[in-house]
Order: structure tokens, then C-alpha cells, then sequence
């Protein structure tokens, strides 16, 4: 036989689409995921404030009361606070997420998604209650 | 109810253009039209070149997976009536090479679903005069909603991750080993975790969350792949602590 049948002629040309550099722009969630992967930086900031303070702790009520003070600074407030939000974006994220992670069967039935969100949520409050009567009391 | 509407189709002819352009067709409107009658109307009275994929006609196939305003959907299963007063724009599903007008290539698909090895897999395999392998309906339960999928790539065309990073095994195929992973007659998770572990399996995935959402059969796979997640992480752990126990 001489020669390809003929639809093959056009067969190697195929469109491919160039992903637009605004694609993240075209839906909320996918807004989302790109704004949790930059703000994921925000979350380190915080964890490394923490260890910040544990060091400080350790090395006594001065190197704590100076930690304080910066922490009091202008600057400060302001990352601080905005990582705050971002912290809190990504836990509602990891939240919402638990249920699709973790399959709960309880005498042969799945564990409704909204139980396990539900509960995760009632522990961060009660955990939040605890720490701010701690706080109120002093 | 209006008598007509507007349909604003991906046209794509290999012979004749370098890229996609798109076309108008007025279509008589039905109450229960859905855009696959829609694109049978252009095709058998206005215009015989348009090509697009379809089989069932009731949502089983897999075939007439296509981008509805935007979204991707079965449009064996979108109803005119949910896009008045129009136009309504059909576009081949993103991300798949476009073959011609609005049918795409598969085979990207075809050989990752190979390589997550979807069937059932034995250790030693009993003859078969010692009958079936059985299973209780709580087991069935455990993995029937990821048997539901069928590849119709709604999921694979609503992943950004799949379109940035075409290696990315991708929600169907992950949601198919998943299947058979969670399938009490299977004994092959530890061959599939080693590909599914890799950098192109399901830590590729950040959880947009749109596959589930676009899922015309309730899949899940975004679950599917952070319960994958929640099990190469363990396996991970457990390697490290007891090298020789996951052998």
C-alpha cells in the first residue's frame, strides 16, 4: 500500500490552549487556592513568633518583657494582625478539609461531613474560651 | 418562553484555521432541551461539520463531556431552560489537546489510568471452582461512591493543577485507585502508593476543590486524593519508624 488514507493528513494538528496567566482570577476558588499558597508564608511568620516566644521564655522575665515590647510595636501589630487573618483563612481551610481527609464510620455508617467539621470548630472554641479566661483572669 | 436561542460554539478545523474560532447558531428552544439535543439540532439541520462526542444520552457514557458557559458539564445533563435567555457558549473541555470543533484527545488520560493499575489485584488468586470473593454491603459502601466515575474528565478540565502540570496524574485516575484501594477483595494499595506517591501523584494536588464540585456522579475525588494523602503520610511515618513493618 502507498501513502496514509487521507484523515490522517490533519492529525498531528491539534489545538492546545495556552493556559491564560489570569486563570486564577476566574473563579473564587481557584482565587482561593492561589492566595492560600502565597499566604502559606504568612503561617510560617507566625509558627517562627511562637518559637520566638518559647525562646524568650526560657531565657527569663527580661528577655520575655523586651519580647513584649516589639511585639507592641507598630510594625509588629500590623504583620501580626494580617497574618492573624491569613492563620485563621487557613484553619476554616483545614477545617472544611478534615472531613473529606478523614472517613469516620461509626456502626457501619459514615459520620456526617458536618459532624466532623462541627467538632473541629466546637474545639477551637472551647480551646479559645479556655485561653481567654486565662487571660481574664490573669 | 422564548421560541429560539442563541448557541455560540468552539469551532476548530484543523484544515482550514491555526486556532479556535467561534460560531453562532439560532436553535429552536424546548423546555426539555439539553445542549446535547442542542448540538444534534445544529448537526442533523444548520450545519453537518460540526463534530462533538456523544453516546448515551443519560449521563452513564462519559462521552459528551464539554464546557457549558464556562463550567464543565455533561451536556447530556444541562438543561437550555437553566441558561436563559442565552447565548449559551459551547467549548471543548480545557487542558486536552483539541482534535477537532469541540472533541478532545484522551490518551493522556487512557495511560495514567493505566499506570494506577485500576482492577483488582491478588495476592494468590483462588481457583475459580472455590467461587466468588465475597463481600458484606458495608465493604461495597466503603468504595462505591469512587465506582461511580465514568472518566467523563470534567474533573481533569476544572483542575488548574492539571492544566499548570499536565504530568499530574490527575482526580479520576486517583479517585479509580482509591476504588480499588478501599476494596476488600484487593490486595494491591502498596504497588499503587508507589505511583501515586511520586511527585506527579497526589502531592501534586493543593485542594482547589473544583473536581468535586464539577463531578457530574458525586465522586468526590478531591476527598479521594486527601484520604490518599492521609495514607501515604502514615505509610511515610511508619516507614520511618519501623523500616522493616512496611516492607
Amino acid at each position: 500500500m502507498s501513502g496514509g488514507p487521507q484523515y490522517t493528513l490533519y492529525h498531528p494538528r491539534w489545538y492546545r490552549r495556552r493556559v491564560s496567566v489570569w486563570w486564577w482570577l476566574q473563579k473564587w476558588s481557584y482565587t482561593g487556592f492561589v492566595l492560600r499558597e502565597l499566604t502559606s508564608v504568612f503561617v510560617a511568620f507566625s509558627a517562627l513568633v511562637y518559637l520566638w516566644q518559647l525562646r524568650a521564655l526560657t531565657q527569663g522575665p527580661g528577655a520575655y518583657g523586651q519580647f513584649l515590647a516589639r511585639l507592641r510595636t507598630p510594625l509588629f501589630l500590623i504583620v501580626d494582625t494580617i497574618a492573624f487573618i491569613f492563620v485563621l483563612f487557613h484553619a476554616i481551610t483545614w477545617f472544611n478539609l478534615t472531613p473529606k481527609a478523614m472517613v469516620l464510620r461509626l456502626r457501619g455508617k459514615r459520620v456526617p461531613d458536618w459532624v466532623i467539621v462541627g467538632l473541629n470548630y466546637a474545639a477551637c472554641l472551647a480551646l479559645s474560651g479556655v485561653v481567654a479566661f486565662m487571660l481574664v483572669r490573669g | 418562553m422564548p421560541p429560539s436561542v442563541a448557541l455560540t460554539v468552539a469551532r476548530y478545523r484543523p484544515e482550514r484555521e491555526a486556532e479556535p474560532t467561534f460560531q453562532n447558531y439560532e436553535i429552536p428552544f424546548r423546555k426539555d432541551w439539553v445542549v446535547l439535543d442542542a448540538l444534534n439540532h445544529v448537526k442533523d439541520h444548520l450545519d453537518g461539520s460540526l463534530s462533538f462526542r456523544w453516546s448515551c444520552r443519560m449521563g452513564v457514557c462519559g462521552s459528551c463531556g464539554m464546557k457549558v458557559n464556562g463550567t464543565p458539564k455533561l451536556t447530556c445533563a444541562t438543561f437550555l431552560s437553566d441558561y436563559l435567555p442565552g447565548p449559551i457558549r459551547v467549548e471543548p473541555l480545557d487542558y486536552f489537546p483539541v482534535v477537532r470543533d469541540l472533541v478532545v484527545d484522551l490518551t493522556d488520560f487512557m495511560r495514567k489510568l493505566k499506570q494506577v493499575k485500576p482492577w483488582i489485584i491478588r495476592k494468590e488468586e483462588k481457583p475459580p471452582s472455590e467461587g466468588e470473593y465475597l463481600q458484606t454491603p458495608d465493604q461495597l459502601d466503603t468504595y462505591k461512591q469512587f465506582s461511580m466515575c465514568i472518566n467523563c474528565m470534567l474533573c481533569y478540565s476544572a483542575c488548574p493543577i492539571y492544566g499548570l502540570e499536565p504530568s499530574f496524574i490527575g482526580p479520576a485516575a486517583i479517585a479509580l485507585a482509591q476504588r480499588y484501594n478501599m476494596d476488600s477483595r484487593d490486595h494491591g494499595a502498596t504497588e499503587r502508593l508507589k505511583i501515586l506517591s511520586e511527585h506527579d501523584g497526589i502531592w501534586q494536588c493543593t485542594f482547589v476543590g473544583e473536581c468535586t464540585k464539577v463531578c457530574p456522579k458525586h465522586v468526590d475525588p478531591a476527598g479521594a486524593i486527601q484520604q490518599y494523602k492521609l495514607t501515604g503520610a502514615t505509610h511515610w511515618v511508619k516507614s520511618l519508624l519501623l523500616p522493616w513493618g512496611t516492607r
